[in-house]
């Protein structure tokens, strides 16, 4: 909302001296936030003067363009010579003079100075150089008698002006008007507020044209009022159109801007119908499904059966609350003029406007709901202005259909702004801010009762009346209290640990990185999904940003190789990146539908397990990607690639920081490469995988050859985390160390030869590590040798030659039965 | 070598005598102060000390003395063997010692190499701003509650009392998924967790909601389709909006530093009832003039948007459970994302999305 200062002032006494940027702070305080504040004509500088064009001679120039060459009165002595180039004046006619070292919008500076063969002693304006509109046609020319030369334009023109913006709440629709706006500002400044929606006359209800109100659920006011004889190329009287302009709306016509002006000074929009163009009785009815209506912008629309329509015989002629019909418009021969003051149901105008999409002056005020008693008010006060400057009369009485609702009284405890606020506001401090507001207020005992002012929809419950004090009394007045020490039991498991995979992983020389979680069809497709796959099974949104990813991920890595290709293409592509967040994994087959619960109860249980069930699983996933080196070469040496095996450990490393182990088994799963691909297992219970992505994957998402990636089920691992961990009871007996060298068939996992070996071993084995692993010639072909080095210890004893010898044995040989292994020596 | 002879004259053994142990231990002295490194000391010490040394072999000629001459005998060359074992000790030292500092000296290397073998990782600002957050509350005994993001409509709007016309609900703002009727979005805001927590739990409840929300803005310098939000809730006995502003008095201070307080101004919030705006003076300028005027991140106002709050609204707390006779709560919310760009000069919110590491290494771990 725009609110020019000088317009406002007219409703309240402000003083002098208050400054813009105070007052604007003052309503900000109230609720009105300050968007803007605009110091229009502030960029005009030096003297803008009245001149009266006393003569003027045509000069045809070599370029073909003709000038006029003005004897120009500026009511300083001497008539000053003036080249214009506009051609839309006579002698006699009042123009507006920049005169020389004045500066226009825009930092246009004038001077005499030589032009077209004269001394130019400065320049006739058009609308558009003093910043008042488009209008470049040709010069300005003020009415006759509207001032005299050497008047000061500016002043005339009421170029200078303050103007706030403010940023309207959905519940102060009354603020959507100068009216509005003007009560706040008296009630900022503790000064009379005269409502001009008071003291202004109303339509006297009576004869008039026909109205039917067959929807009063939809319209439940409707004033109509007729204005005849009326000459529509009057012109708007300059300081409605500046006004109206500086309230950011374009001017159009004088029935427009008459409209308009009203809507602005009262907040009540207005329609004018070309009475002449009516046919029959106005109904207001709900649509007929398919029915048309063609909009004043020249749209045909088809309606739906829940838009309000303003009709007459010939059907629809406008779209309730929201825009006129093109077949009743007003044009420039207009002489009657039917004038529409109506009250409709807020969700109704919101819903047409939206489905529509025809957000306007008029549906912005009615779907915020407006004050139902302005009609008769404001719709003679269009007609007065109306005939003011178009001529016509007025019609002595009008149609004013529907009957006021009388507001409810709340009723509240009158402890109850000091409880909620936590300022201490007695219940006279209470009642008084009531009043202040408007509402109908008085103590009775130990209540309040208030019954809210028309203007306000807004208020209804005990709380809106607890905010209305709160503002008045002062938000600056809450005090700063911490509420009462509380009990919390800090961090969850799985929140604490969310943070340690993080650090961890970060520490570990991984950037975490925060991607959308959308996913196009051709991404899954690039992961080389095949059709079965689980994670093709995605939610798909309704309306996406992009028609290209509709779908949430189900898995994060797409995401991330994006983000690893990015950074390579960016010149970092030696990287490690990780990512923690949300898969949306719905069942397969049909996901059932959330219930629609009401809000006057809390849903049951069972409500709230059927509210569940409508969502996907959501699992906390833990995704890695590496690219490029892990370490790059240097002045210590050679480089190390990244391998499938960091992204293994970088799986093993989280789930320690979870303390729990993982176990590898080979696994052929999209997007890695067949043959180097890890599940990552504890017990049975399938964490995720890692190792080297596919090589077509690497080339569809623009990676570095040979880049890798992991993915966990974080939920699922913290589960498998353990509450609290057990200290451990080690011997401090000597350790006994045995290598072994064991040659085992090619495809026999590592993993499990050492399992056999922990198995046969007994439990004298402490620890076993692969310390080489061997392939070549000395082996023999598809034959790898392995060696562990075994450690025994016993808890109660030093382990006798013997002992040892026979466990080291037992552990060879059950690998041995196991995997045909053979011993090396 | 003799054996035993109690007839020997012992002044007669020519290694025992005086002139003989003190000649063979002033030469032994004398070879130790010439060893030039650890090497030729090695050596000396083998033949000045070892077991084939000349005083060595003296002193197994003692065992040949006759009774009464073995003690001064065995002094002689007790002390003999003594001084030339001191001279070596100190002498050891003082070349061990030399040794080591040549071998330091050699050793030195240029400690301005650099050494980037192991990569830098980093977290996102984003989480890191999210659990310093938490953990301003979680010190004050509130509890961090998550929610789903992909979430009821119910929860989202119709438990919040955003009724079925509010224009929030529709696609030009939210990101419904498909089939329409069936009644899930995106989840705009954390504040279903305030819902969820309520439902869930029995007051006095403080919760304090991060998390990611999602709208239909396009993404740009200012604005992004997925944000992320934190909320709070707090339901116990006596709430008022004293408590509330009292909270984020301490939040601000948390996390701007001494002295930095809130302001309420009047807004509307479905939610909440009465509702504010915060506002937080500004950190950098503290709204003090001439500084304010020149202040690029509160631009002059001396103070900063930070997000929005209130009484949690009774109409909230019927459809939540919660007994609005017995309870009063207040709810807050703020932009993580819009927080970390003014709080760290972030000045556009595209580097907060695209993962260029570039922009996400400088935070660390820690901001």
């Amino acid at each position: 909302m725009r609110v020019p200062v000088s317009w406002l002032r007219e409703y309240v006494d402000l003083p002098a001296k208050v400054s813009v940027t105070e007052l604007a702070n003052r309503l900000t305080m109230l609720g009105l936030k300050l968007e803007a504040l605009e110091f229009p004509g502030s960029d005009v500088e030096g003297r803008l003067v009245v001149g009266q064009v006393l003569d003027f001679a045509a000069e045809e120039q070599s370029n073909g363009k003709t000038v006029r060459w003005c004897r120009v009165d500026t009511g300083d002595g001497e008539p000053r010579g003036i080249v214009c180039g506009a051609g839309n004046f006579a002698a006699g006619d009042l123009v507006v003079v920049a005169l020389p070292d004045a500066v226009l919008p825009g930092g246009f500076e004038i001077a005499a100075r030589k032009t077209y063969g004269h001394m130019s002693d400065g320049m006739i304006c058009s609308a558009r150089e003093l910043g008042l509109g488009d209008d470049h046609a040709g010069i300005l020319v003020l009415g006759a008698g509207e001032a005299a030369s050497g008047d000061d334009a500016a002043e005339v023109l009421q170029l200078r002006d303050q103007v706030i913006e403010f940023e309207i709440n959905p519940d102060r629709a009354y603020a959507l008007s100068l009216r509005g706006v003007a009560r706040e500002a008296a009630t900022a400044y503790n000064l009379g507020f005269d409502d001009p929606a008071l003291s202004l006359p109303a339509v006297d209800a009576g004869e008039g044209y026909s109205i039917q109100v067959e929807d009063r659920q939809g319209c439940d006011r409707f004033t109509a009022l007729e204005v005849t004889g009326f000459n529509a190329t009057a012109l708007t009287p300059r300081w409605l159109v500046r006004r109206i302009q500086l309230a950011g709306m374009r001017p159009i016509s004088l029935s427009v801007d008459v409209t308009n002006y009203v809507m602005l000074e009262l907040g009540q929009p207005i329609h004018g119908y070309d009475s002449a163009k009516l046919r029959g009785p106005i109904v207001v009815r709900r649509a007929s499904a398919g029915e048309k209506l063609t909009t004043l912008d020249g749209v045909s629309r088809v309606l739906d059966s829940e838009d309000l329509l303003i009709t007459d015989d010939s059907g629809p002629i406008g779209l309730a609350g929201v825009m006129g019909g093109e077949s009743t418009e007003m044009s420039a021969t207009t002489t009657e003029v039917l004038i529409e003051a109506a009250h409709f149901d807020p969700a109704t105008i919101a819903r047409s406007a939206r489905r529509h999409k025809l957000p306007s002056e008029a549906s912005k005020r009615f779907e915020r709901g407006i004050d139902p008693t302005l009609g008769p008010v404001a719709a003679l006060r269009v007609a007065e202005l109306l005939t003011a400057y178009g001529g016509g009369t007025v019609a002595k009485t009008g149609s004013v259909v529907g009957e006021l609702r009388s507001r409810e009284e709340i009723t509240i405890s009158a402890d109850l702004p000091s409880r909620v606020s936590g300022i201490g506001i007695d219940a006279g401090t209470a009642v008084t801010a009531l009043r202040t507001v408007g509402c109908e207020a008085e103590l009775v005992g130990e209540q309040i009762n208030a019954t809210p002012p028309a203007w306000r929809p807004d208020i209804t419950d005990p709380y809106d009346v607890v905010e209305e004090v709160t503002r008045i009394v002062g938000y600056d007045q809450v005090p700063s209290i911490l509420p009462p020490a509380t009990v919390g039991r800090g961090l969850s498991k799985r929140q604490r640990l969310r943070r340690r995979v993080g650090l961890m992983l970060a520490s570990r020389g991984f950037v975490e990185a925060l991607n959308f979680p959308f996913l196009g069809e051709s991404d899954l497709s690039a992961l080389q999904l095949h059709h079965g796959d689980p994670r093709r099974i995605a939610m798909r949104l309704a309306n996406p940003l992009s028609d290209l990813e509709p779908l949430l991920r189900t898995t994060l890595l797409p995401g991330l190789l994006k983000a690893l290709a990015r950074n390579a293409g960016r010149g970092k592509p030696d990287l490690g990146l990780f990512e923690l967040g949300a898969v949306f994994l719905p069942p397969a087959g049909e996901r059932p539908k959330a219930p629609k619960l009401g809000v006057d109860r809390r849903p049951s249980d069972d409500e709230l397990k059927e509210l569940e069930a409508a969502l996907p699983d959501q699992p906390l996933h833990l995704g890695i990607v590496m690219a490029g080196h892990r370490g790059p070469p240097g002045w210590w040496g050679s480089g190390r690639g990244t391998s499938w095996a960091d992204a293994v450990e970088a799986c093993r490393v989280v789930a320690r920081t979870v303390g729990v182990e993982l176990e590898a088994a080979s696994a052929r799963i999209a997007p890695w490469h067949p043959g180097r691909c890890a599940q990552l297992l504890i017990g049975d219970v399938i964490i995720g995988h890692a190792g080297e992505l596919h090589p077509r994957v690497c080339q569809q998402f623009g990676l570095t050859p040979r880049s890798v990636a992991a993915e966990l089920d974080l939920d699922v691992l913290i589960a498998q985390a353990s509450d609290i961990v057990r200290a451990p009871t080690f011997s401090t007996y000597p350790v006994a160390k045995e290598d072994v060298a064991l040659a085992v068939d090619m495809d026999v996992p590592a993993a499990e030869v050492e399992a056999a070996l922990r198995d046969g071993a007994g439990e004298l084995l402490e620890s076993v590590r692969l310390f080489d692993m061997y392939v070549g010639q000395q082996v023999g072909a598809g034959k790898k040798s392995l060696g562990y080095s075994l450690r025994f210890r016993a808890r109660d004893r030093t382990l006798t030659e013997t002992e040892i010898r026979a466990a080291r044995e037992a552990a060879v040989e059950v690998a041995v039965s196991r995997h045909g292994a053979a011993l090396r020596s | 070598m003799s054996g035993p002879n109690t007839d020997y004259d012992p002044v007669e053994v020519t290694p025992l005598r005086v002139e003989e142990v003190a000649e063979r231990r002033d030469e032994a002295i004398a070879a130790v102060e010439a060893a030039a490194d650890l090497d030729e000391l090695k050596a000396v010490r083998l033949a000045h000390s070892g077991d084939r040394s000349p005083l060595s072999l003296a002193n197994r000629e003692i065992g040949a003395l006759p009774p009464q001459a073995r003690k001064s005998a065995g002094q002689r060359v007790g002390q003999a063997r003594g001084a030339v074992n001191e001279v070596l000790k100190r002498r050891t030292g003082e070349l061990e010692a030399e040794h080591e500092q040549r071998m330091l000296l050699e050793e030195t290397v240029d400690v301005t190499l650099p050494y980037d073998r192991d990569p830098q990782g980093a977290r996102h600002p984003l989480t890191t701003l999210q659990e310093r957050i938490s953990d301003v509350f979680v010190a004050m005994g509130w509890e961090v509650a998550d929610g789903p993001e992909v979430e009821a409509e119910w929860l989202n709007f119709d438990a919040l009392n955003i009724g079925p016309d509010h224009p929030a609900r529709t696609m030009q703002d939210t990101m419904f998924l498909e089939p329409l009727d069936a009644g899930v979005v995106l989840r705009t805001h954390t504040s279903p967790v305030q819902a969820r927590s309520m439902l869930s739990r029995t007051p006095p409840i403080y919760v304090i909601c991060p998390g990611r929300t999602y709208r239909t803005d396009e993404l740009d310098a200012t604005h992004t389709p997925v944000f992320h939000q934190v909320e709070g809730l707090a339901i116990d006995r006596g709430l008022s909006m004293g408590h509330l502003k009292g909270t984020l008095d301490h939040f601000a201070a948390a996390m701007f530093g001494e002295g930095i307080m809130t302001r309420f101004r009047p807004a509307y919030f479905p939610f909440t009832e009465p509702s504010a705006e915060v506002d937080l003076v500004c950190f950098v300028c503290r709204g003090v003039v001439p500084d304010v005027h020149d202040c690029r991140t509160c631009r002059g106002e001396g103070w900063i948007e930070w997000g929005g709050c209130g009484v949690v609204n009774p109409r909230v707390l019927r459809a939540c459970g919660v007994d609005s006779h017995t309870y009063s709560g207040f709810a807050f919310g703020m932009g993580i994302d819009r927080t970390l760009m003014f709080r760290h000069g972030v000045e556009d919110m595209r580097d907060m999305v695209e993962g260029d590491v570039r922009f996400t290494l400088p935070f660390g771990v820690e901001l």
